[in-house]
């Protein structure tokens, strides 16, 4: 998949995209406190609109609580929107209910964070892997379970095994052969590394690399590490606070990020070259605090004990 | 904060840790084995490895947490506590835990009791160690405290209960909590792991800033070589319950010796490809406890092993660089680093 920005943005007019949002917004209404008046409403998007071509590998990167999950929610077809559109190769998914979604869940599938909480303890992995098939009413569910075991680098013996008898990095290894299992054309990854250790880490980033590339599939991946994404991704929007508040080129926003936002994110990284040139945690403060509204950073006073 | 000043009167350069010896054992699987390090007061030293590598049972060995089922063996002593911490019973652990030594745990939410405010948490641990000399003094220090970790409006925010705080503020909470009493050595396991990337940094330079301004010992654990790079002057890196590579920072990060720390270092490199354009990566994973092989205990997933690595390699030391391997990296050459 050798798409690069322009391509895709051309390829984005001309065919249908794969995902396309228009003006998403979602809030929540907290529940009432008073008996008067109605409970806060939260306004968990506000107006997000971007589109990812077929094929593109498109990043998504925020903090917790920006409203990349809600985002990641409504693409997959688990929650509505407040208003706007959400297309799905070509069909707005926005308002169809459940019954009407069959093809979305053929056609989209997700890959969680937690590889400990997002499969089923009491379930043998050939019955984790073959579930979407099942449940999508396809028969011979077998021989596919032996090809995504192969596929995401698993011995065959590991179909009769259950999750606890593997690490965290082999347990998103099945998670990822579990979402591949109907032959989806967009494959959306939730964090998918950020519960795996840096050894494993790059396994796994290789995996999802590798299968992406083979398979021709369009890759939807959240991360809050823009460096993750960098590697992964061709494009990238930064989320803040229910926005998209820069998107483009992942190299560029990376090397040259012009919102003071995404400024900070990038500048907050820790990185062993730079820590190894003298980087130290008072500097990636400094800059973390540059960007975000966390107190603490700025105080400049010394935390000597007083007296 | 008088009182607390006073008992951690160590110092400067003085060895706050001592562990010689440390060893795991739980039935008859070794989980960490042979661990001698040293901690001077100032000195923040950092623990890297993968899960499953013994860093975080080192860590609660030196609490004396462990879980009841395994036994710890050697020798961990204390700046300032007659007695060895390792076979010390819980009521003279409980003196000490809080007081001498304190740590950071992974995630806020589990470290903090949910149905406590958190005021009165960090004031418990002052009242159980009678560090202030009266009530109102701890009050006082509950919500000076809360003001030097940076939480805003440290007078209200004492009465607030975990719940109703950000994942960042808790553990500024939990890193007050750990510093209440000056503690001579504090142990931090992943302690930002949890948190996203702009709040992780402001909480490590919290963290330091605690312990540099305290003189106190730090001990770091975590598997971001990136962070104990930024936070740490020295660094051990621990693989199948055993020490493979110690030395500065700098040192281990630039011209690595054991083939472990390179893999690791390699694998953690997101702009280092090999010649397919995939990601370096340590091949196999971590085997399960009491699955290693003998001898050196990266063997099995080494490029450079041979058949000499089936014996126990030597531990290698000058100067406080040590490492214990038959194949060193960078040995005749320096290489350009990682």
């Amino acid at each position: 998949m050798t798409v690069t920005d322009t391509v895709a943005e051309t390829d984005a007019a001309a065919a249908v995209p794969a995902i396309s949002l228009r003006d998403v917004t979602r809030s929540y209404q907290r529940p009432r406190t008073s008996l008067t008046k109605p409970g806060a409403t939260v306004h968990a998007l506000r107006g997000i609109s971007f589109d990812v071509a077929p094929g593109e590998k498109f990043g998504i990167v925020g903090e917790s609580g920006c409203g990349k999950s809600t985002l990641l929610r409504i693409i997959s077809g688990l929650d509505q929107p407040t208003s706007g559109t959400v297309a799905i190769n070509g069909t707005d998914i926005a308002r169809l209910p459940e019954r009407k979604l069959s093809f979305l869940r053929a056609d989209l599938q997700l890959v969680f964070q937690d590889p400990m909480s997002s499969l089923d303890p009491r379930m043998r992995i050939r019955d984790i892997i073959a579930e979407p098939l099942v449940a999508q009413g396809k028969p011979n569910a077998g021989k596919r379970v032996a090809e995504l075991l192969e596929a995401v680098g698993l011995p065959p013996e590991a179909a009769h095994r259950f999750p606890h008898q593997f690490s965290g990095g082999q347990r998103q290894r099945i998670s990822i052969a579990r979402a591949l299992a109907p032959d989806p054309k967009i494959l959306v990854a939730d964090e998918p590394v950020s519960a795996l250790d840096v050894s494993v880490r790059a396994q796994v980033l290789n995996v999802i690399a590798e299968l992406v590339e083979r398979l021709s599939l369009t890759l939807v991946f959240v991360s809050h590490d823009l460096s993750v994404v960098h590697h992964v991704c061709d494009r990238v929007a930064v989320m803040s606070e229910g926005q998209v508040v820069e998107t483009g080129d992942t190299a560029q926003i990376y090397q040259d990020p012009q919102e003071r936002y995404t400024q900070a994110l990038v500048a907050s990284v820790p990185s062993l070259r730079r820590a190894l040139s003298g980087v130290s945690a008072a500097d990636l403060a400094a800059a973390a605090a540059a960007g975000t509204n966390e107190p603490g950073a700025g105080l400049g006073t010394t935390t000597t004990t007083s007296e | 904060m008088s009182a607390g000043a006073e008992q951690s009167a160590s110092l400067p350069g003085g060895d706050v840790l001592t562990v010689r010896g440390l060893s795991v054992t739980v039935r008859d699987i070794k989980l960490v084995q042979d661990i001698d390090l040293t901690i001077k007061a100032g000195e923040r030293v950092g623990l890297i490895g993968e899960s499953g590598s013994g860093k975080s049972l080192t860590a609660l060995s030196i609490m004396g947490l462990l879980p009841e089922d395994l036994i710890p063996e050697g020798s961990v002593r204390l700046i300032g506590v007659p007695h060895d911490l390792v076979g010390a019973d819980e009521k003279a652990m409980s003196k000490v835990r809080g007081l001498r030594l304190a740590m950071v745990f992974q995630e806020p939410m589990t470290a903090l009791n949910p149905t406590m405010r958190v005021g009165d948490q960090v004031a418990e641990v002052m009242l159980i160690h009678n560090t202030r000399p009266s009530k109102s003094a701890v009050r006082a220090d509950t919500v000076e405290l809360f003001d030097q970790v940076g939480l805003p409006n440290p007078a209200e925010i004492v009465r607030a209960y975990p719940h109703q705080l950000s994942g960042g503020q808790r553990q500024r909470v939990v890193v007050a909590l750990a510093l209440a009493n000056d503690p001579a050595l504090l142990v931090c396991d992943e302690p930002t792991t949890a948190l996203d990337v702009t709040v992780q940094a402001l909480v490590l330079d919290l963290i330091v800033r605690g312990v540099v301004a305290r003189e106190a010992a730090m001990m770091f654990i975590t598997h971001d070589l990136a962070v104990v790079a930024t936070v740490c002057q020295r660094v051990l890196v621990m693989y199948g319950g055993r020490v493979v590579e110690t030395g500065t920072v700098q040192e281990v990060f630039t011209t690595p010796r054991h083939r472990y720390t390179e893999g690791l270092i390699a694998a953690s490199d997101l702009d280092m490809l090999d010649d397919e354009g995939r990601l370096i990566t340590i091949p196999g994973s971590v085997p399960a406890a009491g699955r290693f092989p003998a001898g050196c205990v990266f063997r099995s997933r080494c490029p450079a092993a041979t058949e000499v690595c089936a014996t126990q390699p030597e531990w290698t030391e000058v100067d406080g660089r040590g490492y214990a391997c038959h194949h060193p990296a960078n040995v005749s050459s320096s290489r350009e680093g990682v």
